[in-house]
């Protein structure tokens, strides 16, 4: 490389880099050292204490109902959404008349892919707002009033959705289900109309109905976007903050009574309400490596042989 | 215009072509009513399916939209009367109430960040993806490793980073953060981008006595302008609809501090609000006004969109 070259790649890389240095890579790297302070945020005198954040939160039950939470969440959101989004991207891409080998997309596939993926660029506060209302607890609510138009409930006593323990979790979920099915949907049918149609000719000819289509054919060859999928729905199920700090009781959320509780919101909570700064960065620390756990564990199990086609 | 998204998009493109070209050989050759009335059953089955699903979404959305024209108590009561007040008021009403200053904060917020996300992010994947230099992979790994890390973890420290430096609750701190925080994704798009860009084009002009810094932003980031497109959209996107990074930055210091709130923040202050002062209809046409650019946004780029935030996922 010669002379002048040198002072344009500088030239050109430092403004990027330093502002990436100062705002992402040293906050991330100091929290690992915060972790193990008494820090409190307000005055820059703290002492250093050890492990004994991470011991106190294997003691803090809130936190710790906090990270069943998010497990619950971890299995259900991923399984409930790429299962939904699948089906709908398989009538999507193959369900339409079956002149085409049998695969064909149905008429309107366009429109109906539009119309999924609009969620997907609304942002969460527009969603807990939405939701917000869906769920009201009283008949004004879309939920409750649909109950009551079918007769499922009494006007006088509607569900109060986040405020039970037992639906508040599921609620949550169900948003998060209705806001990324288009999503994957979309992910899922660019991956299946890839695949190139001869190989389910080759089938049809060999008496292979739909359904074997699918689980033979289809499904393997998607592998690496389920994949894919599974650790994105894995990452949001370990964040939750934007829809439960919102639409819970509680302050940063988590209600009723902590049933609704992520591990996102107490780190929040004890970071912004009880100034507890060292405490909140060793949360942290613990959602970092549970999210690289999720992702690497989630690789690794539903790891496949690589299909080349 | 529309390269990476051909790009990504390819496959589809080439698969659904091929639909079509098949079906009217296999008409041609095979006349067999069997299937064919099968295939019409199926296409009910499925369009059942879809429409289904496709009323899940837009429902709720029509619903919130329709229930900014009720009054208050006709929310309350039933959830399906029909409005019976057709005024545009209300939407006045919430722009005073707050909206108003929420979206030109957040425009204010996005006209500065995402030009700069776009140059800064294109300079550094630039000089990443064509030029070689010791410590180039290692730059390189290092922008992209950000994307993987969850944002709680570095919350904390931002904060007081920030405070450090006197740019709580101000825009230009916003910016800055926002401009960083979108480093890894916009490096991670354009290098791969200006790495399938011809070398011809620019060593014409190095010949011609421009300099790199002019060839750069003369050549390259022309040719690049589809690229720019989608990663641009994503970023607007993203940053439009951000929440955490206002959340914890964005808050008023002191009594006379004026509120800076951003408008996904700013919705939910308006939100809780209405805990007090009941004027839900006020923050069901805030929200709607907070939709209409995404859906223009949406709709007017709705390819480049889908194709942009597929690729994120994907790589």
């Amino acid at each position: 490389m010669r002379k002048g070259q040198y002072t344009f790649v500088t030239g050109f890389l430092f403004i990027p880099v330093a502002l990436y240095l100062v705002f992402v890579i040293w906050p991330y790297v100091q929290t690992f050292g915060y972790s193990l302070t008494d820090w409190k945020g307000q005055s820059q005198t703290f002492s250093f204490v050890g492990l004994d954040n991470y011991v106190a939160l294997l003691e803090d039950d809130v936190f710790l109902g906090a990270v069943w939470h998010n497990i619950l969440f971890l299995v259900f959101i991923p399984v409930i959404t790429i299962l939904l989004a699948l089906f709908l991207a398989f009538m999507v891409n193959a369900g339409g008349g079956g002149r085409a080998g049998g695969v064909s997309g149905v008429t309107g596939s366009k429109f109906y892919k539009v119309v999924y993926f609009f969620p997907q660029v609304l942002s969460l506060a527009i969603l807990a707002v939405l939701f917000g209302a869906v769920y009201r607890s009283d008949t004004g609510g879309m939920l409750n009033g649909l109950l009551l138009k079918l007769g499922l409930i009494e006007a006088d006593r509607p569900i109060e959705w986040l405020n039970e323990p037992d639906f508040v979790l599921w609620a949550l979920m169900a948003v998060v289900v209705w806001h990324g099915v288009g999503f994957y949907l979309v992910l899922f049918s660019a991956a299946m109309q890839s695949i190139p149609r001869d190989i389910y000719e080759a089938a049809l000819i060999d008496g292979a109905g739909r359904a074997q289509s699918f689980f033979r054919i289809t499904l393997p060859l998607l592998w690496d976007s389920v994949q894919t999928a599974w650790v994105y729905l894995g990452i949001v199920a370990m964040d939750m903050f934007v829809l439960v700090s919102t639409m819970t009781s509680g302050d940063y959320g988590g209600g009723p009574d902590h049933h609704s509780e992520v591990m996102s919101t107490v780190m929040m909570r004890n970071f912004l309400y009880f100034g507890r700064s060292g405490y909140a960065c060793a949360m942290g620390v613990v959602m970092l490596l549970l999210t690289l756990i999720v992702s690497v564990v989630t690789l690794r199990a539903t790891r496949r042989e690589r299909l080349e086609f | 215009m529309t390269a990476p998204i051909q790009k990504s998009d390819a496959s589809p493109a080439s698969g659904g072509g091929s639909v079509p070209r098949q079906r009217a050989v296999r008409k041609g050759s095979t006349p067999v009513p069997g299937p064919a009335r099968e295939g019409v059953v199926l296409n009910v089955f499925s369009h059942g399916f879809l429409a289904v699903w496709a009323l899940l979404i837009v429902l709720p959305l029509l619903w919130l939209v329709l229930s900014a024209f009720k009054t208050d108590s006709q929310i309350a009561g039933s959830a399906f009367g029909w409005p019976s007040n057709w005024s545009l008021d209300v939407f006045a009403r919430a722009w005073e109430k707050g909206i108003g200053d929420y979206f030109v904060n957040t425009v204010i917020v996005l006209v500065f960040s995402v030009p700069l996300t776009m140059l800064f992010g294109s300079m550094a994947a630039y000089v990443l993806a064509r030029y070689q230099f010791w410590g180039n992979r290692l730059l390189y790994y290092f922008f992209v490793a950000g994307a993987m890390f969850p944002v709680f973890l570095a919350l904390v420290p931002l904060f007081f980073m920030v405070k450090m430096l006197g740019m709580l609750n101000t825009y230009q701190g916003l910016i800055l953060v926002y401009v960083a925080y979108s480093m890894p994704f916009t490096v991670f798009f354009m290098h791969s981008f200006f790495r399938t860009l011809p070398t011809a084009v620019f060593e014409a002009a190095i010949l011609d006595g421009a300099s790199h810094t002019r060839a750069f932003f003369q050549v390259m980031l022309p040719m690049a302008k589809p690229g720019l497109l989608s990663v641009g959209i994503f970023n607007t996107l993203g940053q439009w609809n951000q929440f955490i990074l206002p959340t914890v930055l964005m808050q008023p210091q002191s009594g006379d501090d004026p509120e800076r709130y951003v408008l996904t923040q700013g919705l939910i202050q308006l939100e809780q609000q209405q805990g007090y002062a009941t004027d839900l209809p006020v923050l069901f046409a805030g929200v709607t006004i907070a939709m209409i650019p995404m859906l223009v946004v949406y709709l007017s780029f709705q390819r480049q969109v889908q194709a942009g935030l597929t690729s994120a996922t994907l790589k």
